[in-house]
Order: C-alpha cells, then structure tokens, then sequence
C-alpha cells in the first residue's frame, strides 16, 4: 500500500531522515516509537507530503507520489492525518469541521455529509456536539471530532502524529480507545506515539527510529521483551 | 474690545460660511462624496490588497524545488507594486493619476478613488499578509491533509480566522484613507475640502468652514472609531464561546 525508498528529508543543514525504507501492507498498524528529535513524525509528515522529501520516493497504491507530475489533493483525499495539536477549525461548529472537506471535494452532497457525521460523531459519543465550537470541548472530545473528521473523508490509512501527546492523563483513555476500534475494524494505520501500551495492544508491528534511520523493528512482543540494539535497550529502559 | 468684536462679527461670518444661499447643503454634499469616496476606495483597496497578500504567501509557502514560474511572476509584480505605492507621497500619486494617465477625464471623483483605492491596495495587502501569517500553520496543514486545495484552505479556514486579526487594522486605514480624501481637492475632485476652499474663496473668509471641515472630519472619525471598539467587542465574545 505504502512503499517507501531510501527517503531521507533535511532543514537546511539539519539531515532529520538519513535512508528511510518501508513498506507498509493494507491493515497493517505500524506504530512508530523513539526519543523526541528521532524524525519519527517528520518520517510520518513525508507520508501525506506534508514535509517535501529532500530524496528517495514514496509510492502510494501503486503511484509515486514523490514525482512531479503528483494531485496532490487527490492523494491526501485518500489519506487522514490526525495531528498532535487536533487543529480542529475554531471558525466552525463541529459539524462543519467534519463536512467541509467531503464536501468541497465533492466526495458527498451536503446532506449526506451531514448524515456521515452524526452516523461518525455517534460511534465516538459525540452526537449532541454536533453545532457546538471547537472551544467548547475538552482536549480529548477534541482529538475525538479530529479522528472523526479524518474518517469522513473514508481514507484508506490513517497518520496519527502523536495523537495524545497533548492530551490532560486522564483524556489519553478515551482517545485510545476510538484508535483501537479503528483498528479492530482494519483500517491501516500508521502511529507516531510514546503510548507503548498502545503499541503493544494494537501494533502489528512497531519500529523504533533514532537519528533518523530505523535502528530496529519487529513484532511488538519481540521488539518489547527482546530489543536487540542497545539504543532500544536503553531506550526502553527509560520508558517502560 | 479686539476680542468683543471677533464674537461680534462671528455670527454674520458663521452665517455667510454655512447658511446664505443654502450653503450647508454643498458641505452635505461633499461629505457625502468624501464617505463614497472612502468606501469605494477602502472596497477597491481591500480587493486588490487580498490579492496581492494571497500572491504573496501563496508564492512564500510553495513546496521547496516546486515553485511555479507563474506565480513567480505575479510576486515580482506585486512587490513592485508595494514598493512604488509605499515608496511615493500619495499627492504625487495623485497628481500623476490625474494630470497624466487621466487627463482627459472630467471625472475627478473617479479618477481620485482609483488613486486612493491603488495606493490603499498596497497598505491593505500588508495588513492582510501579516494577518494571514497569523494564524497557526497547524491550520492550513489540517485543511490540506484532508484534501482541501490550496483556495479552499484559504477562503474557508485561513482568511475568516485572519479576518478578526485584521479589523483593527482595517479600522485604521479606513479612518486613515478617509482623512487622506482631502488631498483629491488638488486634482479639483468635489469633496468636502474642496466646498470648503470654494466657499471661502467666495466669502473672502476661510476660518468659518476650514474649521467647520474639521469638525466635520473629528466627528466621523470618532463615530467610526466608536463602532469599531463595539464591533472588536463582540468578535472577541465569540472567541469565549
């Protein structure tokens, strides 16, 4: 689904992705563990074009995104992101964060763009938010509606960058849980997180990245109970 | 007694300046032609302001090693633009829109809202560019990882949330554009500062509407000024909702 070549993406000077290869199978949950500065997100913003590669290529259901001649709106359309800071629209009510994009893509009408979002905002338990601001909500409902808004847009793999990273501890719960069901419906996934109770619960396989390559990956049993590289020993060391 | 006198006689040159021959009504009617002026230009100005801001940081933000040779172009044209417009006296402007490109127009109102309205157009697109830069790039990213293009990022997510940033800014070039007017009086457009210069020149007596202009011109300013505290109020109850 996602095959990634020998990517490497620097900030002038700063070289933050040295030879990224990946590929990434349709249902697969890759979680993307390691220490801040490791290029785990910046690797994750590559994926949708957020951050322009500086070289390699990315091929995305069969099309090198990488190249040129790339819509890049039509590929995103196909690829929902879920961002640390929710970056939820504050000008709109919730429902209109989830219809816009639906709509001005011309994916639904309006009405059934509304009806996809009460059908959505119901599985998270958020029905009755449906004309409410952004401002009104909690850290977590506002994670919550980011997801859903991504949903709506029906994408075949989710980007989550550090989803509950920003969250108050005791909103961390609900927002995994809506990530696990996802998961548990087979959606392909790809998370940036220090969850390592997530990747081990839901992980099909985790990678742990520092200085910019992939030090080591594996199954989220093996790669927790026998980490191999010292870099992940000590690592984990620290987070467990 | 010299000051006795001065009150004396002010009653009869009050008169002459605004009442005989109904000459209030040509004040009414220059204010009236300073306000559409003002209101067309600021209207022209912001247009032409979020176009230049849009090319602007639109040509900012491209991707690195994929910047388009078109909207290349477009920015070196609206640098020039700024850079001509905020680099020389708006009088001159106004004179060379006048005696110039236009000289044949008998038009002069016309003529003297095109140059407010270009000249305001450079101003306006500052304010807007430092507006949209404003706010959180975490905003257009979520619009574009959806999918949105680049003008529907902007018209629906970017440009509403700079909106409020920009009001208060916006509020000063109208009160600054609308004092500016006065200056079309040298290209013979007839606004309020040019009835005023007529006027006196027929009663021999500058004082009575000089001064009256001014006032003119205070009280609209702090009534505008007025509104726009009211209207920044209530933006930013919205913002605690």
């Amino acid at each position: 689904m996602i095959d990634v070549k020998n990517l490497t993406k620097s900030f002038g000077d700063h070289r933050v992705l040295s030879g990224i290869n990946q590929h990434i199978s349709p249902g697969e949950k890759v979680v993307i563990i390691g220490p801040s500065g490791s290029g785990k997100s910046t690797f994750l913003r590559c994926l949708n074009l957020l951050e322009t590669p500086t070289g390699g290529t990315i091929t995305f259901q069969g099309q090198e995104i990488t190249g040129s001649k790339v819509e890049i709106d039509k590929v995103r359309q196909q690829m929902g992101m879920v961002f640390q800071h929710f970056n939820l629209f504050p000008n709109m009510t919730i429902r209109r964060n989830i219809t816009l994009a639906p709509v001005r893509t011309g994916l639904m009408q309006q009405a059934e763009a509304n009806e996809a979002a009460v059908t959505l905002l119901k599985r998270v338990g958020l029905e009755e938010k449906a004309d409410a601001y952004p401002n009104q909500l909690s850290g977590g409902q506002k994670q919550r509606v980011a997801i859903v808004r991504a949903l709506a847009m029906r994408p075949k793999v989710m980007l989550f960058d550090e989803p509950t990273s920003a969250l108050d501890p005791e909103m961390v719960g609900e927002v995994l849980e809506v990530m696990k069901d996802l998961a548990h419906e087979g959606m392909t996934m790809v998370v940036v997180t220090h969850e390592m109770g997530f990747a081990r619960e839901v992980g099909s396989r985790v990678i742990f990245m520092d200085e910019g390559i992939i030090v080591e990956e594996n199954t989220p049993e093996a790669l927790f109970s026998q980490p191999k590289s010292e870099r992940l020993q000590s690592f984990l060391a620290k987070v467990l | 007694m010299a000051l006795i006198d001065w009150l004396d006689s002010l009653g009869s040159r009050l008169y002459r300046a605004f009442i005989e021959g109904d000459r209030w009504k040509l004040y009414l009617q220059g204010l009236g032609t300073t306000l559409e002026m003002t209101v067309v230009a600021l209207i022209f100005g912001v247009l032409l302001g979020l176009v230049v801001a849009v090319v602007r940081t639109a040509h900012d933000q491209q991707r690195q090693g994929r910047s388009n040779p078109l909207l290349g172009f477009f920015n070196v044209l609206c640098n020039l633009y700024t850079t001509v417009i905020r680099g020389t006296p708006m009088m001159v402007q106004l004179l060379i829109w006048s005696f110039v490109i236009f000289k044949t127009s008998r038009n002069k109102v016309l003529v003297g809202i095109i140059g407010l309205g270009i000249n305001s157009g450079a101003y306006v697109a500052e304010i807007i560019r430092g507006g949209l830069m404003s706010v959180d790039a975490g905003q257009s990213e979520a619009g574009r990882s959806l999918g949105l293009g680049y003008f529907d990022t902007m018209r629906f997510i970017v440009i509403p949330q700079a909106f409020k940033n920009i009001l208060p800014s916006l509020g000063n070039e109208f009160i600054t554009l609308f004092k500016d007017t006065s200056l079309v009086q040298a290209i013979g457009a007839a606004e309020l500062t040019y009835y005023a210069f007529t006027i006196g020149g027929r009663t021999f007596d500058y004082m009575p509407p000089l001064i009256g202009i001014a006032l003119m011109y205070l009280v609209v300013v702090i009534v505008f000024t007025w509104l726009q505290g009211k209207l920044e109020r209530r933006l930013r109850q919205s913002d605690r909702r």
